[in-house]
């Protein structure tokens, strides 16, 4: 079976203006969202309070929230469904710091008479560690962009580690943007997600460039457009594939894995999706507007090849005591 | 093997290791998959098996503070003893301060102030006042928080879970966590036992003034050096007692559970030599008086002296039930907190909702890898079987090497295994891509496997690196259950190329000749041509 056999080269760069078009609205679009409506930090990074309660029927809303009313521990208590009708998160902006007095034994108690049910967690998070966590969360945003970045200048070239970071940006900004406009609590794994989706965005964009890497030193074709579009078209096949493959995956795991593991799986799905588009419609372009000379690039690898020889050429006649 | 049923398949050094991978990674996975008795296993995290994860804050101020208060405590035994008269003698939470009234006695005083250690003495005619140095508050602090670590992981091993974790985390922070707690009760008991304080202290009853003591203030008492206690089982109850004690909990060598006459629990515990030879002293001193038993600052007993208690072994009864003993008598044994510890994050998970995650996270990877596998063969044909092998084995050696380690699984790892499922079929689908290109390009069949091996190689490395060093980012800045995620998906990406690039093409090396011989590019690279 073949999604695409490879016949003739198709001129992505010619639809580059019309995707840097969608590309930087949708950015702008999700930027906006992220200043207006904002993150909606969850207890890991905002602390707070979750207790997870499951009914063995379904879960009496109404009647816990008159249960819990009165009681200043659960002020400005927001409950809502978990997963199931039958299974309830009670979620407080507060935490308590005292280690013997237990807000789910609290909440047990609270909510005697409203049927049979189990406290299944309870998650405190004092407000310096929420804050230490978010603050650990960016730095290892930023590390990870400038480990890759460094990465690939160091094994391609400065103009292919800009376009992959912008590529990057690119990514993460969108599936911010639409974490932003699900409402998504924005907890720990959500950060994993982020971070997961940047090695899988720049695994996407690194098979692309090494074909241009290819291209770029074996190709008679001067024409750096070409040469993107011949390794994108190229490389096509798989990258299809590879998507499609992990799309697969992490479907199963947003259906299947469970609520708690939803909001990690859906930053994957809306990554996976503009990943993929990203390293063919974002960082390619850029790399072709940074204009890399392909001209010169040849010139400067004749030239060292060139030295190369004569170097080898003054060991040879040394060795063989010619000097 | 089946693959070695023809002569005309040649064993290379790829396939041997590939081989070698494999039994390494059932043999070592085995423990894990089949729970064996024996062996090492994955460990579960707290998500997955249920527990008990907090992260301690300690108030290291309060012991910088008690450290004052001791000071000020031993300045007044010292100018007690010496008789010199000292004035105004007052505490805050950084300082001491009093006024000599002789001043020929400034110079004693003022020796005895500098054995003090890391005291900051500041002398002004007679006004003399003492502060830490900023070192001796750090080593203040820091003492308070080993103490807090050690004590509670003594405590805890005591319990009668299976190992426990305290440990430091960061500078200040104390990780405690609790695997397998079943019950809340259980938790409670935890809960209590981490947090008590357990400072024991036997003080002197003042018996001039304890008449009055209903009608007393906290100034009126601390006027006398004394101070208000209340009775534990009876908070109305109130008792005048010496403001220094005799002595404390630190010299106390063992406390265990016994019963009284009436078969009662209560809690004999014995001092070591120096708090035997100070309460022999005492009680031989003070006939008649009482003795007070205080623990975290309520009254347990006031009995009387009727003799001199030598030996130096007593008894703490109080209304308790034979666990609530167990636990006081594990807390006495380890040792008090000198600075109590408050609450900074706490993660509680029900065994049943470990059981749920457990649940839904297998039939997500065992879906995901089912799709996968059938994909990759009606795509590739005999390339993607050969490419399912890899991943197989790479599953295989991702657990065993967690296995081998005692790695912790938690539900995010679990996501971390998934997703490897789906990204280290990508260096194989990289592979067959390059190798239908140059099939295509009409290369030999030799040809086209080597060079699709080594032009596919510099990206699969490029690729796999780059995620590697986003794990690895992960590991270090991620807390607890994410740290898992980084380890599964770092082993994953590191086995990986073992079994997608390695394996497999030792076992295309070992086919080379029936692929050749075949001519058949549908039935192995799902190609016609």
């Amino acid at each position: 079976m073949e999604f695409f056999k490879y016949t003739h080269t198709f001129n992505f760069m010619a639809k580059s203006k019309m995707a840097m078009i969608l590309s930087i609205v949708v950015v702008l679009a999700s930027l906006g969202l992220l200043a207006t409506k904002g993150l909606n930090y969850g207890v890991d990074f905002a602390g707070g309070t979750i207790v997870q309660v499951k009914y063995d029927k379904k879960a009496p809303i109404n009647d816990m929230r008159a249960k819990l009313k009165g009681n200043a521990l659960f002020d400005n208590a927001s409950i809502t469904e978990f997963g199931s009708p039958d299974e309830v998160v009670i979620r407080m902006k507060t935490s308590t710091g005292n280690v013997t007095t237990d807000i789910g034994d609290v909440t047990r108690e609270a909510l005697k008479g409203t049927g049979n049910f189990e406290v299944r967690r309870v998650d405190i998070v004092g407000p310096k560690v929420g804050s230490e966590l978010k603050e650990k969360g960016v730095m290892s945003l930023v590390l990870a962009i400038i480990g890759i970045l460094v990465y690939v200048a160091f094994r391609f070239e400065w103009r292919f580690a800009v376009a992959s970071i912008i590529a990057l940006v690119h990514d993460i900004s969108i599936a911010l943007g639409a974490i932003a406009l699900i409402g998504i609590d924005v907890n720990l794994d959500v950060l994993a997600a982020l971070l997961t989706l940047l090695g899988y965005s720049l695994n996407d964009t690194i098979i692309v460039f090494d074909r241009i890497r290819e291209g770029v030193t074996n190709s008679r074709n001067t024409s750096l457009s070409d040469i993107i579009n011949e390794s994108i078209t190229r490389t096509l096949a798989r990258t299809t594939l590879t998507s499609l493959t992990t799309f697969f995956v992490v479907v199963t795991l947003f259906m299947f894995g469970g609520e708690i593991i939803h909001a990690f799986a859906f930053t994957l799905l809306i990554g996976i999706v503009v990943g993929t588009y990203s390293s063919i419609f974002v960082a390619s372009p850029i790399l072709l507007a940074f204009g890399f000379d392909v001209k010169g690039y040849h010139i400067k690898l004749a030239e060292k090849s060139k030295r190369e020889a004569e170097k080898q050429k003054m060991r040879d006649q040394f060795e063989s005591g010619v000097m | 093997m089946l693959f070695l049923e023809s002569s005309r398949m040649k064993l290379n050094y790829r396939i041997v290791i590939f081989a070698l991978a494999i039994v390494f990674g059932i043999f070592f996975s085995a423990p894990s998959l089949l729970q064996t008795e024996d062996g090492k296993k994955i460990t579960l995290g707290l998500d997955l098996q249920g527990g008990l994860h907090m992260l301690l804050g300690v108030k290291t101020d309060e012991a910088v503070k008690s450290r004052i208060k001791s000071i000020a405590a031993s300045i007044k035994h010292f100018s007690e003893r010496k008789d010199i008269l000292i004035d105004s003698l007052k505490f805050d939470d950084q300082a001491v301060s009093f006024t000599i009234l002789d001043s020929d006695d400034t110079k004693a005083m003022k020796e005895y102030l500098s054995e003090i250690e890391g005291a900051v003495v500041v002398v002004n005619g007679e006004n003399i006042s003492l502060t830490l140095s900023d070192k001796e508050i750090l080593r203040t602090q820091k003492q308070a928080i080993d103490q807090a670590i050690e004590t509670i992981r003594n405590r805890l091993d005591q319990f009668g879970l299976s190992e426990p974790v305290v440990a430091r985390q960061g500078k200040e922070k104390i990780l405690v966590e609790l695997a397998g707690i079943k019950t809340q009760e259980e938790e409670q008991r935890a809960r209590e036992l981490i947090s008590r304080a357990a400072k024991l202290e036997l003080m002197a009853v003042d018996e001039d003034r304890f008449a009055r003591v209903n009608n007393m203030t906290a100034a009126d008492a601390a006027e006398y050096g004394d101070v208000i206690l209340e009775d534990v089982a009876n908070p109305q109850r109130k008792y005048l007692v010496r403001e220094i004690p005799i002595l404390d909990g630190s010299m106390l060598t063992d406390a265990h559970v016994g019963f009284d006459q009436n078969n009662r629990p209560l809690i004999n515990f014995s001092l070591n030599s120096e708090g035997a030879e100070i309460f022999g002293d005492f009680t031989g001193k003070s006939v008649g008086k009482r003795l007070a038993v205080v623990l975290d600052g309520k009254v347990y007993s006031a009995p009387n002296i009727n003799e001199r208690i030598g030996g130096g072994a007593g008894q703490i009864s109080g209304n308790y039930t034979v666990m609530e003993a167990k636990d006081l008598s594990i807390a006495l044994r380890s040792g008090s907190i000198l600075a109590p510890i408050y609450l900074m994050e706490k993660r509680s998970v029900g065994p049943s909702l470990g059981a749920d995650s457990i649940k839904a996270s297998l039939v997500a990877l065992v879906g995901g890898f089912v799709l996968v596998i059938i994909f990759m063969i009606i795509y590739y044909r005999m390339a993607g079987v050969i490419a399912n092998i890899a991943l197989i084995a790479n599953l295989l050696i991702l657990l065993a090497v967690m296995s081998l380690f005692g790695a912790t699984l938690t539900l995010p790892g679990m996501a971390g295994i998934v997703l490897t499922v789906g990204m280290a079929v990508d260096a194989n689908v990289i592979i067959s891509e390059r190798i239908r290109e140059l099939i295509y390009e009409g290369k030999s069949m030799h040809k086209a496997i080597e060079d699709g091996y080594s032009n596919a190689m510099r990206a699969i490395l490029d690729a796999n690196i780059t995620t590697l060093i986003a794990s690895v980012v992960l590991y270090a800045y991620g807390t607890g259950a994410i740290k898992g995620f980084a380890i599964t998906m770092s082993i994953g990406i590191l086995a990986s190329m073992l079994t997608a690039i390695l394996g497999t093409h030792g076992i295309y090396e070992m086919l080379e000749s029936k692929i050749q011989k075949s001519k058949n590019n549908l039935l192995w690279f799902g190609i016609k041509g």
